[in-house]
């Protein structure tokens, strides 16, 4: 239908190589920068960190750059759904306060439990 | 529907047709993304609310292998993204040496899989009634593979995470259950993947893919690269929580 | 001399689909939509009858307060599997796997899908699930309810839950190929001049759904495979003994299953909305408003899945915020109903079989959908959660809905299907039991569940056996509505009055083809000229004369 479908855009294999060598850079921070006491950010660093190799393997890779703006659309769509799944179910854990007020999770291993299965 | 070349009957064009099938292709990696996010979320939970254990855990992986793996999966994409070039601008024999290089690249990364797997298995540390996060601790001559000093280590370790957390046992087996699902799942899509290169190296052997019809070899690489894209992120939710100690 | 007057004698087309080729191989390896259609409706209306035989041991159980026929642990077992039987097997691939495979490519213009052998891989892992599924049922049955619920189903149950798991799994993913296929295919594949805004309000329902399926049915597809592990394998998520969470299971579950209620009634809407204006002879009122609202649907419909679980512990606030996004879900569905009752006034309206499903399904699903914020209402649910108001309230969405929607559009397409003509006043008789036979079999349960009847209980207290005699009694009228319709249209299929392309006549481009239509749909790709249900100006529908004396109404213009 789009017109610009028509001239396929060719990556030549310099970028590719640029991308991998910054990919296989980041490995090596993200490496890095476990070790680090960050404290709650080392999550954030090791997560921000693989967002951004992700984000080069789609653009350049993957093409995604020089796709039409439905595939972009497509992505965006993708990512909106995973943070509706992820983000909706943890507000519903980080705000459970049962009728103790004790907050989840209560250790369950001590209680009994029923025996399972034959 | 009949084919005629190339174009199956039911396309007008080829361009229509490999539009088509890329569209499908994003699709279908949308609802990976979806597949991959369920089991995303059970670890976010279990990591949030048992963080010790599943440092203590994460500990308890090698980080050379996993680190190893993570260069060859990153390798193997950029052998692929060059095969999908290389169809592009038809270079016929390279195509078929890249698309070699990938599935060799992916072979290394079973093997090293396998090594990994059949350590937790040896350890006690699948998840079940065997399950024993102390195991090695306990048992050192059961665990040769381990040395002395790592061990004494993870003794150090665990003693700490057992202090933080008295059901460590229990809770390191959500850790586990996270890393055998996670990496299982990946691993079982690297199959597939694997499975659809030998179908591609099939074709571009026979010659099949001009600069004009290279869509198989393009759509496939576009899997490959988004299972590298979930490596990406289990490689550190996995390998690297509280290395620092 | 009097013979020459007569009308001529209609006969099927030389060639078509049906008789494009003979045996069996020809339809088990078909790439050819419309027979992959019927190779669905054959395999979704077998499991329409083993779920419906369940439901029949169900009401028949429920007869006395004792219950007399069936033991408890065989009545969880019935009650499971018909659950599984007709969301997973019927409901769910009804009308798109059947009516849209079939119409979609046909009101676009293609001539397939575009990926007519993935259509074919669909059918084939649909029938691979369905094997799995059908093993567990032979093999002891199932009893966690359809839901699966962990603990119960990963730790305590004895019955054969890992088959079902399994099979449900793997008839996931013919869902997500299905609406692949058709999101790709209305992309892609439409006619010069179908424009997006010239599509079939049906097109447009498909779409929103293929956009529920592929991006819901992952998660329950991950869903089941945790829980599966966990069964044979020992992993913990869900599992209290080790810290895991069993409500995670119920979050991730319903985060398909409440958008899976859209997966069922969202293509329903869609042929609703194809009837209306075709037996009001008018365009359908606020065309772009029923579109968006489709798609709205779609989208609100992932944003509500929590009120599945009002009751289990959940956070308070989130109970809170998941309750006021389910009464959003209100709002597009109005937006619907309100344009199909304006689409209906002034119009010239007939009565013929499909129209009266699609006043049935007006009725019922407004009853069904309003019932629905009772429960969404965090006050209320507490009094009726997990009651029969449940069970009714459901039922009016899922049978009076998508069961209506479903069956009005196998009687509004059935012509184009085969070629020939069901006898109308047997059908007209045929929904009318129908309606009759749902309202006695569902009303009384919305009044049970209010009165405090539990679901999934095999006994009752005697007080409530009046209710439960009328809906069994509901029940055995409503099997005839069922079975009725399998006959004459089976029937009509080999024997019925040849129907022409147009009998209706409708406006779809669907029916600018012969009937049955040939393998590659359109003798030459079709160009569209004309906006969607535009009666005035289609002289080629023959409606010259209706709508010069003045009998079809100035008004559709909106
Ligand atoms: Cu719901």
């Amino acid at each position: 239908m789009s017109e610009q479908e028509h001239s396929e855009h060719i990556v030549p294999p310099s970028t590719y190589l640029a991308i991998i060598l910054t990919l296989l850079v980041l490995t090596g921070t993200t490496v890095g920068a476990a070790f680090v006491n960050l404290g709650r950010f080392n999550i954030v660093v090791a997560l921000a960190i693989a967002t951004v190799k992700a984000t080069l393997v789609v653009l350049f890779f993957m093409h995604a750059k020089y796709s039409p703006k439905r595939t972009k659309l497509i992505i965006l769509a993708g990512i909106f759904w995973l943070a509706l799944l992820l983000g909706m179910t943890l507000s519903d854990y980080i705000t459970r306060v049962d009728y103790r007020g004790v907050r989840f999770p209560i250790s369950q291993v001590t209680q009994q439990l029923p025996a399972q299965r034959g | 529907m009949h084919r005629t070349g190339e174009l199956y009957g039911q396309f007008k064009t080829l361009e229509q047709q490999k539009e088509t099938a890329t569209l499908g292709m994003w699709i279908f990696l949308i609802t990976e993304v979806m597949f991959f996010g369920g089991i995303m979320l059970a670890y976010a939970l279990n990591r949030h609310f048992y963080y010790p254990a599943f440092a203590a855990g994460s500990n308890t992986l090698s980080l050379k292998l996993g680190g190893f793996n993570t260069v060859v999966l990153l390798a193997s994409s950029f052998t692929m993204a060059l095969a999908v070039w290389s169809s592009q601008v038809g270079k016929k024999t390279l195509i078929s040496i890249f698309l070699l290089l990938t599935i060799l690249l992916g072979f290394v990364f079973f093997g090293v899989k396998y090594v990994e797997y059949s350590q937790k298995f040896h350890h006690h540390l699948v998840p079940g009634k065997k399950f024993d996060i102390f195991y090695c601790v306990n048992n050192p001559a059961s665990c040769p593979d381990v040395a002395a000093d790592e061990l004494m280590e993870e003794s150090n370790l665990l003693d700490e995470a057992k202090a933080a957390d008295p059901d460590l046992n229990a809770h390191a087996q959500l850790y586990y259950s996270a890393y055998f699902g996670m990496t299982g799942l990946h691993a079982l899509h690297m199959v597939i993947g694997a499975g659809l290169l030998f179908w591609l190296l099939k074709g571009s052997l026979a010659g099949r893919f001009t600069p004009q019809w290279n869509t198989p070899v393009d759509i496939v690489g576009l899997y490959w690269h988004f299972v590298d894209i979930v490596w990406i992120y289990l490689f550190p939710l996995l390998y690297l929580i509280d290395r620092h100690k | 001399m009097s013979a020459t007057a007569a009308a001529p004698v209609k006969t099927l087309p030389e060639h078509h689909y049906l008789n494009a080729t003979y045996g069996i191989r020809s339809w088990l390896l078909t790439v050819d939509h419309k027979r992959i259609a019927l190779l669905y409706l054959v395999s979704v209306t077998f499991f329409f009858f083993i779920g419906g035989f369940f439901a029949m041991l169900i009401r028949l159980h429920l007869l006395t307060p004792s219950g007399y026929l069936l033991s408890a642990d065989t009545y969880n077992r019935m009650f499971t599997m018909h659950g599984v039987a007709m969301i997973f097997f019927f409901l769910i691939p009804s009308i798109p796997a059947v009516l849209g495979n079939f119409f979609i490519p046909l009101m676009i213009g293609a001539k397939d899908l575009a990926f007519p052998k993935i259509n074919l891989l669909s059918w084939y892992v649909y029938v691979v699930g369905a094997a799995f599924t059908l093993y567990s049922m032979v093999s002891g049955g199932l009893d966690t309810g359809w839901t699966f619920y962990t603990p119960l189903s990963t730790i305590y149950s004895n019955s054969a839950v890992a088959p079902a798991v399994v099979g449900v799994f793997i008839t996931g993913f013919s869902s997500i190929l299905t609406g692949l296929n058709f999101l790709v295919t209305i992309h892609t594949m439409r006619a010069p001049g179908m424009t997006w805004f010239r599509l079939p309000m049906f097109v447009w329902a498909h779409y929103a759904t293929s956009i529920v399926m592929i991006l819901g049915t992952p998660v329950i597809a991950i869903t089941l495979a945790l829980a599966g592990m966990e069964r044979l394998f020992g992993l913990g998520f869900f599992n209290p003994a080790m810290g895991g969470d069993p409500i995670l299971f119920q979050h991730l579950f319903w985060f398909y299953s409440h958008p899976a209620v859209y997966i069922m009634i969202l293509p329903a809407m869609g042929v609703i909305s194809e009837l209306i204006p075709t037996f009001a002879r008018k365009q359908l009122f606020g065309y772009h408003f029923v579109a968006a609202a489709s798609l709205a649907i779609a989208v609100i419909g992932f944003l509500v899945w929590t009120h599945h679980m009002f009751l289990t512990g959940q956070s308070t606030y989130a109970a809170l915020a998941f309750s006021f996004l389910t009464f959003l879900v209100a709002i597009p569905s109005a937006v619907k109903t309100f344009n199909w009752v304006a689409t209906l006034y002034g119009g010239s309206i007939s009565f013929d079989t499909p129209m009266l499903y699609a006043f049935g399904f007006l009725g019922l699903f407004l009853i069904g959908g309003l019932t629905g914020l009772f429960l969404g209402c965090l006050g209320t649910d507490i009094h009726i959660h997990d009651t029969y108001f449940v069970v009714a309230h459901f039922h009016y969405i899922m049978v009076g809905g998508a069961i209506m929607g479903y069956l009005g559009g196998l009687h509004f397409w059935w012509p184009k299907m085969t070629g020939r003509m069901y006898p109308e006043w047997l059908a007209r008789i045929a929904a009318l039991i129908l309606f009759v036979g749902f309202n006695l079999t569902f009303f009384p349960q919305f009044l049970l569940g209010y009165l405090g009847m539990p679901r999934r209980y095999h006994v009752y207290p005697p007080e409530f056996q009046v209710y439960n005699v009328m809906s069994t009694a509901g029940a055995s009228i409503l099997a005839i509505g069922y079975l009725l319709p399998m006959i004459y249209l089976t029937w009509a299929a080999f024997f019925g009055k040849v129907a022409g392309d147009n009998p209706w006549p409708a406006t779809g481009l669907e029916w600018k083809t012969q009937s049955p239509p040939l393998t590659e749909n359109f003798e030459v790709t079709p160009i569209v000229t004309w906006e969607p249900y535009d009666f005035h100006n289609r002289p080629d529908l023959g409606l010259d004369a209706v709508a010069s004396n003045g009998v079809a109404p100035a008004h559709g213009d909106d």
